[in-house]
């Protein structure tokens, strides 16, 4: 399968290509955090002082981060996630509880799902417990370390806060905000949504447990900085292990961004979203058009890769209807417009499509 | 109309174009003799495969975590990912959303492909999304994906119906389970009538466009009878393409015709009269018979089986093509009938117009605004409308000329016409003494059976003023 190159070459270009895949897919596909996250330093500080201020001092805290889908708030939680934890104290007593709002879609599952992740199924065993709050204040009190002095402290992530505020009586979040007000055990509650309103899903009582701490991650991203952004997915990391290969390749990607139909499409890309989403998307189209014969991207990659995502799905499914079936859709139209959107049914269709069929 | 098909011997043109297909499906990671099994199987979409198959990359390789492919009815979706995945043996897990009636379903099916039936016991009794997500974790952390594994739905759009963190969570399962796995959704319907409210994660979006005229040809070509030549068969489908194409261009149904009017066909082969090769005399042999077999596509009102009959005693009748939607005719009673028409009345005019048509001296009609918008829509567009029991015997006594005596066997034969299936009871379940009814039969019907009786039926009805 692999050619070799005439001239020297560390390695054959089928392994390259095969290298080059496999980073650039970790980049699109699986979203790997990045080592820098661009453009939310500020945010990344807040954060991380945050939760620093739980985990080594014991302070309770809660955080709303919010932001537009693709925006970046799971790429920034895991990137400060992974700064906190090189501090070997609280490597050694942070837990942590992940939830998420599509799969814990009810208070009773949540709670089951925190037990779980605590690793407090034994301790809790066959125990009946009247309330939610007694439940989780349980919890709680069994996570205190061996001299009862002080418990250890908790991070719980909510993934898709929204949904958890609509729960009934949002009995997790009550309980969660109350512990964090309450100083009983340091918890950490971050949230992340994509609901700019969601303070207003909260309830009252809820509303006010909680810290009115948000973390916006608004993206304030300009077109040179949108460019600089879709360069740097493209290129190579410096440690590639064919250092020749990996210079032509990022040439290569500088020279393609730098081309002028390759610019008006990524304008026209960032005109309507400028989320790291459907950057990926398009980039990554862009890379499964790369194979052993055609080695580099080249602008008409960008091109193509550009008109299948702004493709018009109607007008390719009307593409595919026979000539009756557009003889019908047109007599629909008709209907349509002569009484203005009022309900149709086939009888009439039918009637008035006569006058298509000879 | 004729066309007659011209072109190099099959052999070569058939040699030809595998090469050109297995050009473009090169893959690494992938044995070149499977991708050219592969390209066989696939004609005509060779364009959408290969562009698949760059997106699925190497086996090890991740993908993007879902890909929504949306095309019509026979585009071949289905067919190409089955190909595709069970010729390289990739791990997938294929459900149709018709049969998940609930999740728990397609749990099962999922744990069940990708790690065994042991792992779909550990379900508990009505396992939610993320008892599912927790078991998916703890099965991939002991037996991890070695190459991407791909969950398949079919009929996606059911999808839209189920609870509303399904789709979601589907969508980025690839984050949820922290495994390389990749979700493809498969639909007639276009993306953007599935987006939820709130987003999602957005899927790539693949479309495989129709087949043309010619791409028909070439696929219908191939399940050609043995006994007969590629020429003659091509030239049959030719024909049947030229009537047929533009009503109809789903693949499905172009074979079916295919293979049923195929032996109407052959008849004067067979009977010696004509050559495999004398295209205007099978054309003109078979042309009466497509634009018969016209009226019953997509329909299936008779069976294959009872269509090759007709075929063959069609020479004696020169009738149309009598399916389940011509009736016979009913012989009913005297009073039946007049019941029936005043069903009919009952249903197509409005309850206002009542007073006008069937009350002796009904003075002046205000023409007060009858002119709404819908009035321009006539009542037999619409459907017949439900009455009550009531206003069907006052305009029955009205439209009855002698005198009739509200007897129970008048009330008898109302509830044989329902039985006749001539009306339809509509009242619900609890109002047994106002039960309301509609007519169900059309307007054909209705005047052949006033012209027994001597009724002018069309003089009393709204439409017909």
């Amino acid at each position: 399968m692999s050619k070799r190159k005439v001239g020297a070459a560390h390695m054959p270009v089928g392994e390259c290509i095969t290298q080059v895949q496999e980073i650039l897919r970790q980049r699109f596909c699986r979203q790997r955090v990045p080592d820098r996250p661009g453009g939310v330093e500020a945010q990344h500080k807040h954060l991380l002082g945050l939760l620093k201020r739980t985990a080594v001092h014991g302070e309770s805290n809660s955080v709303l981060i919010v932001g537009p889908r693709g925006a970046g708030k799971t790429m920034l939680l895991k990137c400060v996630l992974r700064d906190l934890m090189e501090e070997k104290e609280v490597q050694k007593n942070l837990l942590q509880v992940h939830l998420n709002g599509l799969l814990q879609t009810d208070d009773r599952i949540a709670l089951k799902e925190i037990t779980r992740q605590l690793s407090l199924e034994n301790v809790v065993g066959d125990k009946v417990f009247g309330s939610f709050s007694e439940n989780l204040v349980f919890l709680l009190e069994a996570l205190k370390k061996g001299d009862r002095s002080s418990s250890r402290p908790v991070l719980f992530v909510l993934d898709e806060f929204d949904l958890f505020a609509h729960h009934k009586n949002q009995t997790l979040l009550y309980n969660l905000f109350d512990v964090s007000q309450s100083a009983q055990t340091p918890i950490a509650v971050v949230g992340l949504t994509c609901r700019l309103d969601v303070l207003e899903l909260l309830e009252k009582r809820v509303k006010s447990r909680f810290s009115h701490r948000q973390i916006h991650l608004l993206s304030s991203l300009t077109f040179p900085q949108y460019l600089e952004r879709v360069q740097t997915q493209l290129s190579l990391p410096d440690d590639f292990p064919d250092e020749n290969f990996a210079q032509n390749w990022n040439s290569s990607i500088k020279a393609v961004c730098e081309d002028k139909s390759v610019r008006d499409v990524l304008q026209r890309h960032f005109n309507s979203s400028k989320d790291h989403r459907t950057m990926n998307m398009l980039l990554m189209l862009c890379l499964s058009r790369v194979s052993v014969s055609k080695p580099t991207i080249k602008p008409a990659d960008v091109l193509e890769a550009s008109r299948m995502c702004f493709s018009d799905a109607k007008a390719n499914m009307l593409h595919g209807l026979s000539i009756l079936e557009l003889c019908l859709i047109i007599a629909m139209k008709h209907l349509n417009d002569i009484y203005e959107g009022e309900p149709f049914n086939l009888q009439m269709v039918h009637n008035g499509a006569d006058g298509f069929f000879c | 109309m004729v066309v007659v098909v011209l072109g190099a011997p099959g052999t070569i043109l058939r040699s030809v174009m595998r090469s050109k297909m297995t050009a473009l499906l090169q893959q690494p990671g992938y044995e070149e003799e499977r991708l050219q099994r592969v390209a066989e199987k696939l004609p005509c979409r060779d364009v959408q495969a290969g562009l698949l198959l760059s997106l699925m990359g190497q086996p090890q390789q991740y993908s993007f975590p879902s890909i929504f492919i949306y095309g019509h009815r026979a585009s071949g979706k289905s067919h190409v990912l089955q190909v595709l995945l069970k010729e390289l043996e990739l791990p997938h897990a294929t459900v149709s959303c018709v049969e998940c009636v609930s999740v728990v379903l397609l749990f099962e099916q999922v744990l069940l492909s990708f790690f065994g039936c042991d792992a779909a016991s550990l379900l508990p009794r009505s396992p939610s999304l993320s008892d599912f997500v927790r078991v998916y974790r703890q099965q991939c952390s002991q037996s991890p994906a070695k190459q991407t594994r791909y969950i398949v739905m079919e009929k996606a759009e059911l999808l839209r119906d189920t609870d509303a963190n399904l789709l979601p969570a589907l969508l980025r399962l690839q984050e949820l389970v922290e495994d390389n796995v990749t979700v493809i959704l498969l639909s007639e319907i276009v993306w953007d009538k599935f987006r939820p409210n709130t987003g999602c994660f957005e899927p790539l979006l693949l479309h495989f466009p129709d087949y043309s005229k010619g791409e028909l040809q070439q696929i219908l070509s191939q399940d050609r009878h043995p006994s007969y030549s590629a020429e003659f068969y091509s030239s049959y489908i030719n024909i049947l393409l030229g009537v047929f194409y533009s009503v109809c261009r789903d693949l499905r149904e172009l074979r079916h015709l295919a293979a049923l009017n195929f032996s109407k066909f052959c008849e004067p082969l067979a009977e010696g009269k004509v050559k495999d090769t004398d295209t205007h005399k099978l054309w003109r042999n078979i042309e009466p018979h497509l634009k018969k077999a016209m009226q019953t596509v997509y329909l299936r009102e008779v069976s294959s089986l009872q269509w090759e009959q007709m075929q063959q005693m069609e020479e004696k009748e020169t009738g149309t093509v009598r399916g389940l939607s011509a009736h016979t005719h009913v012989e009913l009673p005297y009073y039946s009938k007049f019941l029936l028409i005043a069903a009919y009345l009952a249903s197509y005019n409005p309850a206002r117009t009542d007073k006008r048509f069937f009350v002796k001296h009904h003075g002046k009609i205000k023409k007060t605004n009858f002119l709404k918008k819908n009035e321009k829509t006539s009542n037999h567009l619409l459907g017949p409308k439900p009455f009550p029991l009531d206003r069907l015997l006052a305009i029955f006594y009205s439209v009855v000329d002698s005198r009739v005596a509200p007897t129970a066997s008048i009330f008898s034969q109302i509830s044989s016409l329902v039985t006749l299936q001539l009306l339809t009871k509509v009242s619900q379940g609890d109002l047994l003494d106002a039960p309301k009814f509609k007519c169900a039969v059309s307007l054909d019907f209705i005047c052949a059976i006033s012209r027994t009786v001597n009724f002018e039926i069309l003089k009393y009805l709204y439409d017909f003023l």
